[in-house]
């Protein structure tokens, strides 16, 4: 472990020296200043899994690896729904699901803001019309922003969010 | 450790799947047999007028498929003998309304209802309401209750879990599962065949490609298509890339699962890489919607096949260190040796595949034993033990990425030239297929039905999880609440997958 440890310490994080594009880290910037000037010095966001194929969770979770590192800008997830600022929805919300969805809405406080994210979020996706699926995010609670993409890369996804912080100002 | 041999190609892997259609008795024979374990359930579904049970004979390795017509909408219960059929019985009853005579346990399993109708793939009419569902009672003395989800605290997927405690021991777990229930298998019913490479590819989006490919597998075998060469070799390169960035992300997720975070930021870090080289080499992180009944969607060219030899490069360099890193630390020890051990009777029992299954004795792997194409001309070890613990599973994974790079090796090495694709003619007839793929997590397995134009009648896709889940309940049993993010993880069955 001391290895990893000195390594840590002695080499350049992959952070600044991985993103091939500067356009992630130019993103992920103004998103933590427009956090900043929005919401204090933290955006608090929970994640919902309306019936996804999983694909979507996997692109969320690896906003947290070592070339995203989503948290260094004041954006964390948190585990209930109590302590969120926005809920990031994913899956063309079943109906098995849609009941848990408006309960998680409900126990989240105002000022919140809804993200759906992927084609199935949008609006169902591959799965709209089916007898079991609602037809995407906006057909149980009101959707602030759509992040299309099947499933949205980890880069779509900081996209979105710099730009529902940039719509978000007048709400909060 | 077996070295992998070339062993015979069974019938299914290049022509339609034939049934046999059986008398009740046999089929209860049958159920008997597997629950004797010289049939191995590979799965249940139903259709219209009948169910069809996928069995594996233990001492042949063949696969076959028994159909029994209906009597009346009834069959007999597969899950009363043998119970790892309980809840692929259920499934049927709530989409189909076949009932399963015998049944022990006739609680509704996908429908919540909420779908406003019952029997979707049958009679499809108005539903009634359904009472809340009936947990399992327990009785005894200081036991309480602690009810998990369906949402969760992670960014996982849904699904209930009802814990029985005494004190901080698990005594049961109970689950709840159907949220993510999306229809596939209705949405399935009269699409075009590439509506439904979309579909099965959206089944479990981490194994996208393996549901792709067994996909692929059926409908090329019940058009008795073949698949150019190179078109081969392309579906293994994106199916161990796949393995590779699963296995990468689970290895470090359950890890910090035990607390120890430092793993998943080092795995994490290997599994992006693998993902950027599979969206620079297929042009998609998940290389979703590449491969397709004839072959597959995207060519390497050199520059292509150089970056993922420059990946599996950097991964043999950077990976041992990381392998060394869990293997020396007695404190994340100390949390998955001897926790949530899976018993190899039961693993046998259910044929458990993937790591559930080879942690536990289960020696099986479909790449292997029965094996399609190219991986029949390919070498390479199936790792397997029997100490089932979560450490078994994480070693389990360590051996298969090491085996994954010698594939994905192997396949650029001998990349046959020439096309990537043929389209399947069709048959003018009616035709079935069955496909069988190792993803990541084990066995998937496609049954598909097609009308003589080419479009789908049927399509049953079973995921591996339908048979881990009812084992996730047995192993977390004598252990602690606090332990079983670590036990689920290394599990990681597919909520998805499963809910369909």
């Amino acid at each position: 472990m001391r290895k990893f440890l000195l390594d840590g310490l002695l080499r350049r994080p992959l952070t600044e020296a991985a993103p091939t594009d500067p356009e992630i880290e130019a993103l992920a910037l103004a998103t933590g200043q427009a956090a900043r000037r929005r919401l204090g010095r933290s955006l608090s966001i929970r994640q919902v899994d309306a019936g996804s194929c999983n694909g979507c969770e996997l692109e969320i979770q690896a906003l947290g690896n070592a070339f995203y590192d989503l948290e260094r800008f004041g954006l964390h997830f948190v585990a209930s729904p109590r302590h969120a600022d926005v809920l990031l929805v994913t899956g063309p919300v079943t109906k098995n699901m849609a009941e848990a969805l408006r309960r998680t809405y409900a126990a989240t406080p105002d000022p919140k803001w809804v993200v759906a994210v992927g084609d199935c979020g949008r609006d169902g996706g591959c799965f709209a019309g089916s007898y079991a699926a609602t037809g995407g995010v906006s057909a149980v609670v009101p959707v602030d922003l759509v992040i299309p993409g099947c499933p949205p890369s980890p880069k779509a996804l900081l996209t979105g969010l710099l730009a529902l912080l940039d719509a978000a100002g007048g709400k909060a | 450790m077996d070295q992998h041999t070339a062993g015979m190609p069974q019938p299914f892997r290049s022509q339609p799947m034939p049934r046999q259609t059986v008398t009740a008795t046999e089929w209860e024979l049958a159920a008997v047999e597997a629950a004797r374990g010289r049939f191995e359930l590979f799965s249940l579904w139903a259709t219209d007028d009948a169910v069809h049970m996928a069995l594996r004979q233990a001492e042949t390795g063949l696969v076959d498929i028994l159909s029994l017509p209906l009597v009346g909408g009834r069959y007999p219960s597969v899950g009363a003998q043998h119970p790892a059929a309980q809840r692929l019985e259920r499934a049927i009853a709530d989409l189909h309304g076949h009932h399963a005579d015998g049944s022990p346990d006739s609680r509704a399993w996908l429908d919540h209802g909420r779908w406003g109708i019952a029997a979707p793939l049958g009679a499809a009419a108005p539903g009634p309401e359904l009472p809340p569902y009936a947990f399992l009672p327990v009785e005894g003395e200081s036991l309480h209750q602690v009810a998990v989800g369906p949402v969760h605290a992670g960014i996982i997927e849904p699904g209930h879990f009802r814990f029985t405690a005494q004190g901080e021991t698990v005594v049961r777990l109970e689950e709840r599962l159907g949220y993510t229930h999306k229809g596939v298998d209705a949405l399935m019913r009269g699409a075009t065949l590439a509506r439904g490479a979309e579909l099965a590819g959206r089944v479990s989006g981490d194994s996208t490609v393996a549901y792709a490919w067994a996909y692929a597998q059926a409908a090329e075998a019940a058009l008795a298509a073949d698949v150019p060469a190179r078109g081969r070799y392309l579906r293994a390169i994106m199916a161990e890339l796949e393995r590779l960035a699963n296995h990468l992300g689970d290895i470090g997720a359950i890890c910090n699962d035990a607390a120890f975070a430092m793993m998943l930021a080092q795995c994490g870090v290997l599994r992006e890489e693998v993902l950027r080289c599979a969206d620079a080499a297929f042009g998609h992180r998940f290389m979703r919607d590449r491969v397709v009944p004839g072959g597959v969607t995207h060519d390497l060219d050199a520059r292509a096949i150089g970056l993922i030899a420059a990946l599996t490069r950097r991964l043999r360099a950077l990976f041992p260190a990381i392998i060394g890193l869990y293997d020396n630390t007695a404190s994340l020890l100390a949390r998955t040796v001897g926790t949530g051990t899976l018993a190899p009777d039961l693993a046998r029992r259910f044929a458990a595949g993937g790591h559930v299954g080879r942690a536990s004795g289960r020696d099986f792997d479909t790449r292997r034993d029965l094996a399609y194409a190219p991986y029949d001309d390919l070498t390479f070890k199936v790792p397997a033990r029997g100490d089932g613990d979560v450490n078994a599973r994480i070693w389990i994974r360590i051996r298969e990425v090491e085996q994954s790079l010698a594939l994905i090796e192997q396949c650029l090495a001998r990349l046959p030239e020439g096309p990537i694709f043929a389209a399947p003619a069709l048959a003018g007839e009616a035709r079935e297929g069955l496909g069988l793929v190792e993803s990541f997590r084990g066995d998937v397995l496609v049954w598909l039905a097609l009308a003589a134009d080419g479009t789908i009648t049927r399509c049953h896709l079973r995921d591996p999880s339908w048979f881990q889940w009812p084992l996730l309940e047995a192993v977390i049993e004598g252990n602690i609440i606090a332990d079983f993010p670590l036990c689920n993880k290394s599990f990681n069955c597919s909520y998805s997958g499963h809910d369909l």
